[in-house]
């Protein structure tokens, strides 16, 4: 069988340098294995048949004249789950396969193997299932406050998260208040969910597959199918991007399902409009702000309240809720603060992680909320922003002192200072909004300039027990001192397999390190998210190397009678000789504490990361069509481990946010899915793309490992509100709502 | 399912006597897609890539050029761009430098989405569809030949063989709203000619209604105004008024609907933009007598 390819080939480079990707080449040439890629001899091939419904009660599945259609090995239904029908992240309240009700457009009813891909799909669509449809929940403040119909048994709530800080009745002179959307962003990965599933002679199953998080992946397989963590092994398949949407379970279950029905290796691949409907989204959203400030432009008090359409299950849910509003002032100062933030079921499309994770939303609208303040005041927007700026020693709303770096000012300072992008120049269609298609010569084009800020937590937050765990082994092979390193975490594109070598090299003083591929038979490396793998399992492989260098230096006492601080390659290969040296460490950052139900309090987040953003648009006022002419950023990174990489982040970030600013969003009318396709779901092209010019401030934070702060994040919240205010800067208009469309730049009233 | 991969015009029509279920396949750019996503199974395709009749252009007696079927785009903006301005400058809209590769106009023609690029300006030049079976060759008026949405007259032993474009004696524009600023399938579009010689203009309107639409009476309302003003002879700048006018016909000659990339509000206000702004840069090619702002 074609199996994840070993991304090991040595590069060479320690931290603070940025060696080439071990994959990098492969991916270029198009001979990087994605998981899409894999097969096994006798393989066969399954399909998930889902609701055409985002609300619908299942009165019968009739599955004869699908089981007659030759070439199929197995019909699946709820009734075939042998473990609990339940999972999901945080609660487990989504069903592996529907019972009796639907409660999205997309989900999973039935599964079909057959022994190839068109066989399946054709019998799928001979299951005949009767739905009786019901009226879908589609707006989430509604769903709060309202009396329509309870989704799930405690309500619609998933969780509401509520902050009271300071003096609840403060009074300022100057008010203004805001009503922000967000529409529905996708994470638009490229590579389609995929996976084989093979059946073990053990009665377990050994599943290939692309994922964000390989145990908690397992632990959910574990309780659907009932069967024990030994039993169910996984091993990461290459992965074609993730960006929160692979946090969730896609084909897992129901691969390894149809394995053991079927006794035989299963693949499982989404096509693309599949995928929309196979992992969930960045929720949309509805926040109402109110700030009130001194005439002198500081910050009195903030209200806000914010609905989070979660959609049909909680998927991570709870902690985008408490995100958003714990960081939903923005690193601003602000005394008293009153935040009511909730996630919510509907019937739309399951909402959960996403880059950025709930403070993308609330980024939106503070940052929306502070021009509208300088405005209001007739202050620069820039100065407005200074004057509240957080630093090294502010309190966050939630009582949590900022204890490392803040540089919120400085890196509104960068981006302002810097020179501004050329006027235009001589008639160069592709330089034009609107591009080659030819819309305009000139006519109708104005040009604006807007500023954003915004804070991101890096790891995870409120308690939450957050390891990694790294297993390294030293040895001499053909002379030399070699290192394999073996972890859990995943590797979905950012570059952590370079990180990775790089620090083993550094550690050690070594040339020749291999990563092992990711799987379950070392320990949890925890999630591919919440910008959280440098550092935490970064965190664990220099631990782990730590341990091994303090057993080799042990070793070294007794070969050359003393102790020795540092080896070099050649007196490790003669002081380990034929030894083997292994040490598998946990790793955790420190401990968080959770948020006080009542007023929101509490030690919550290990690390803050801050960036800033200055766009400069040309907008066909006329048509309504956006060319981001320059998206500077400048971020503190801590320490940039791999300079390039680091960029990369940055880069990718702001063209994530830029993306929501003006074009990204899945239409949902009624719970309905209407752009499932990337004809209609659009993302930015390198004729959106601007120059992106970068600072990078390395501030060290003395509690993380080399003092690094996570870094994909926080570049996707200011990217947003910069471009909008840089978008309201050449119209005059309110834009209360991303993405902006053409219609609302021309056919709304000017604020 | 049958692949046929016939390498001549003459077998490709026989097979598509034999067989008019079958599918023809030329750039594959839309049939790959609804084959993908399962939109569709035929029982066979007709691979036109190898028929060598089809992938050549040549001028015509009267000064035209008759475009074979097969012409990929990139073909079109590398060879054509002199001869066939409004149809270059639509080509280079359409999708990617992969999709322009391998795309054709006989695609665009077989497919006749109202979305497609090239339907505005070969309205707006008035060219003509040549259709071929083994029954004999018609040749179609382009602006009779889309009858509803993704329909056209073609008869189901027929196959598109060329494109005859009259010979442009004056300026043409074509312009294309999209949500982004490449890559993108148009939201409206409008083409546009002057046609100094018999003293008319042509229009051709795109995804902004069942079919590519003229606007007929933007086209006479423009043909009387440069007549009236005497204005092919002397050509004065026109007046932002009939410029408007010109933008509000085409705007109400539209008939769009409100979907996922756009609304139909939207539609008619961007249209009447296009039309003011192509009519004012074809107008002042033709005063200056300038080259064409190719795009
Ligand atoms: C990523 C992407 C982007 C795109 N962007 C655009 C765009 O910006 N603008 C645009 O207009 N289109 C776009 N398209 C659609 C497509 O590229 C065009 O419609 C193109 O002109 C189709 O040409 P083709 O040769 O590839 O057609 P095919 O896919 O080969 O055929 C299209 C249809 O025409 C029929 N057909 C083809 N040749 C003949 C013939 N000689 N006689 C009779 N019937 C025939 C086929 O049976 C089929 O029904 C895009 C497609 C993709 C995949």
């Amino acid at each position: 069988m074609t199996k994840p390819a070993e991304v090991t080939r040595s590069t060479t480079g320690g931290i603070g340098e940025s060696p080439l990707r071990p994959d990098g080449a492969l991916k270029v040439r198009g001979e990087f294995a994605y998981s899409s890629d894999l097969w096994h001899e006798d393989m066969v091939w399954g399909v998930t048949l889902r609701s055409p419904h985002p609300h619908a009660r299942i009165r019968s599945v009739d599955l004869t004249e699908a089981l007659r259609v030759p070439g199929v090995h197995a019909v699946l239904t709820h009734q075939d789950v042998p473990g609990t029908n339940r999972y999901g992240l945080e609660h487990a309240d989504q069903p592996v396969l529907a019972v009796d009700l639907v409660r999205y457009h997309g989900e999973p009813v039935a599964l079909v193997a057959a022994d190839h891909p068109e066989t399946a799909r054709r019998a799928m669509k001979r299951i005949k299932v009767d739905y009786e449809v019901l009226t879908p929940v589609s707006d989430a403040e509604h769903a709060v406050h309202g009396d329509g119909p309870r989704l799930h048994r405690d309500g619609n709530v998933v969780r509401h998260v509520p902050i009271r800080r300071g003096d609840q009745n403060a009074t300022a002179p100057v008010v203004v208040h805001g009503v922000y959307e967000v529409g529905m962003q996708d994470q638009a990965f490229l590579g389609p969910e995929s996976g084989l599933a093979v059946p073990a002679e053990d009665g377990g199953v050994d599943l290939f597959v692309a994922t964000q998080w390989l145990h908690v992946d397992q632990r959910q397989i574990c309780y659907a199918l009932g069967l024990p963590a030994d039993k169910v092994r996984l091993t990461l398949a290459g992965v074609g991007g993730a960006f929160g949407g692979r946090e969730d379970l896609s084909i897992q279950v129901h691969a390894c399902l149809l394995a053991r029905h079927t006794g035989k290796p299963v693949k499982m691949v989404y096509n693309r409009e599949e995928s929309f409907y196979g992992h969930v989204h960045r929720h949309p959203a509805k926040l109402y702000y109110e700030h009130g400030a001194t005439e002198d432009g500081r910050l009195v008090y903030v209200r806000s309240r914010i609905y989070l359409d979660g959609g049909a299950y909680a998927s991570s849910t709870p902690a985008v809720v408490a995100n958003a509003a714990t960081l939903g002032f923005g690193p601003y100062n602000v005394d008293n603060v009153t935040m009511d933030c909730w996630g919510v079921y509907t019937n739309n499309p399951p909402c959960g992680a996403m880059r950025g994770f709930g403070a993308v939303q609330a980024g939106f609208a503070y940052e929306s909320q502070m021009d509208k303040l300088a405005a209001a005041l007739g202050m620069d927007p820039v100065e407005v922003r200074v004057r509240n700026a957080m630093s090294e020693g502010s309190t966050m709303p939630t009582g949590q002192v900022l204890d490392s770096a803040a540089p919120v000012a400085e890196l509104l300072r960068l981006v302002r200072d810097r020179p501004m992008p050329a006027e235009r120049g001589e008639l160069d269609l592709r330089a034009m909004p609107g591009g080659v298609s030819n819309t305009t010569h000139g006519e109708g084009v104005v040009r604006g300039v807007g500023y954003a800020v915004g804070v991101k937590n890096i790891c995870f937050s409120e308690g939450f027990d957050d390891y990694s765990t790294a297993r390294l082994r030293l040895e001499v092979l053909g002379g030399e001192p070699a290192a394999t390193i073996h972890t859990a975490a995943a590797e979905v594109g950012q570059g952590l397999v370079t990180i990775e070598q790089q620090i083993v090299r550094t550690e050690l003083g070594i040339q020749q390190v291999t990563v092992h591929p990711a799987d379950t038979t070392v320990g949890n490396g925890g999630s591919t998210s919440a910008s959280r793998q440098t550092y935490v399992t970064g965190g664990a492989v220099k631990a782990a190397c730590e341990a091994v260098r303090e057993k080799l230096l042990k070793l070294a006492v007794t070969r050359f009678g003393e102790p020795r601080a540092n080896l070099t390659p050649a007196e490790i290969v003669s002081v380990l000789g034929t030894e083997v040296i292994e040490e598998t460490v946990e790793w955790r950052h420190r401990p968080t504490t959770a948020l006080d139900p009542e007023t929101g309090q509490g030690f919550a987040h290990v690390q803050y990361g801050f960036a800033a953003h200055r766009a400069v648009v040309d907008v066909d006022v006329e048509l309504g069509l956006v060319k981001v002419v320059e998206l500077a950023c400048a971020q503190d990174v801590g320490k940039a481990l791999n300079p390039q990489a680091v960029v990369g982040q940055i880069h990718g970030g702001s063209v994530q946010g830029l993306g929501l600013a003006v074009m990204e969003e899945i239409q949902v009318t009624e719970g309905k899915v209407r752009n499932p396709s990337f004809t209609d779901y659009l993302i930015p092209t390198i004729l959106d793309t601007p120059p992106m010019p970068v600072d990078v401030l390395e501030l060290a934070d003395p509690h993380a490992p080399y003092g690094l702060r996570g870094v994909g994040e926080p570049p996707t919240i200011s990217s947003t509100p910069a471009v909008v205010a840089a978008i309201r800067a050449a119209t005059g208009l309110a834009l209360t709502r991303v993405p902006v469309r053409p219609e609302h730049l021309t056919l709304e009233e000017p604020r | 399912m049958d692949f046929l991969r016939p390498t001549s015009l003459a077998d490709a029509l026989s097979a598509k006597a034999d067989q008019p279920e079958a599918v023809p396949i030329a750039g594959g750019t839309d049939v790959m897609v609804e084959l993908n996503f399962d939109h569709r199974r035929p029982s066979a395709l007709l691979d036109l890539t190898r028929v060598p009749e089809l992938a050549t252009w040549e001028p015509t007696a009267d000064g035209g050029t008759r475009l074979g079927a097969g012409v990929p785009y990139t073909r079109i903006i590398t060879e054509l761009g002199a001869r066939l301005p409004g149809l270059a400058m639509a080509a280079r809209t359409v999708g990617s430098p992969q999709i322009r590769n391998r795309g054709t106009v006989g695609g665009n023609l077989g497919a006749a989405s109202p979305a497609g690029d090239t339907h505005p300006v070969l309205l707006a030049v008035d060219a003509a569809v040549e259709l071929r079976s083994v029954r004999g060759t018609r040749v179609v008026p382009v602006r009779e030949f889309y009858t509803g949405v993704k329909r056209s007259v073609l008869a189901s032993d027929e196959l598109i063989t060329a494109v005859l474009l009259p010979r442009a004696g004056g300026p043409q524009q074509f312009s294309k709203v999209g949500t982004r600023n490449a890559m993108v399938i148009a939201v409206c579009s409008f083409g546009l000619a002057l046609h100094p010689g018999d003293g008319t203009v042509g229009t051709g309107i795109g995804s902004a209604g069942p079919t590519p639409l003229r606007a007929t009476e933007a086209e006479w309302f423009l043909t009387g105004e440069l007549a009236d003003g005497d204005l092919w002879e002397s050509p004065k700048p026109l007046t932002d008024s009939v410029r408007r006018r010109f933008g509000e016909l085409v705007a109400e000659a539209a008939a769009p609907i409100d979907d996922v990339r756009g609304s139909a509000a939207y539609r008619r206000h961007a249209l009447s933009v296009l039309a003011r702004r192509t009519l004012g840069w074809a107008w002042q090619d033709y005063r200056t007598g300038g080259d064409q702002r190719c795009a």
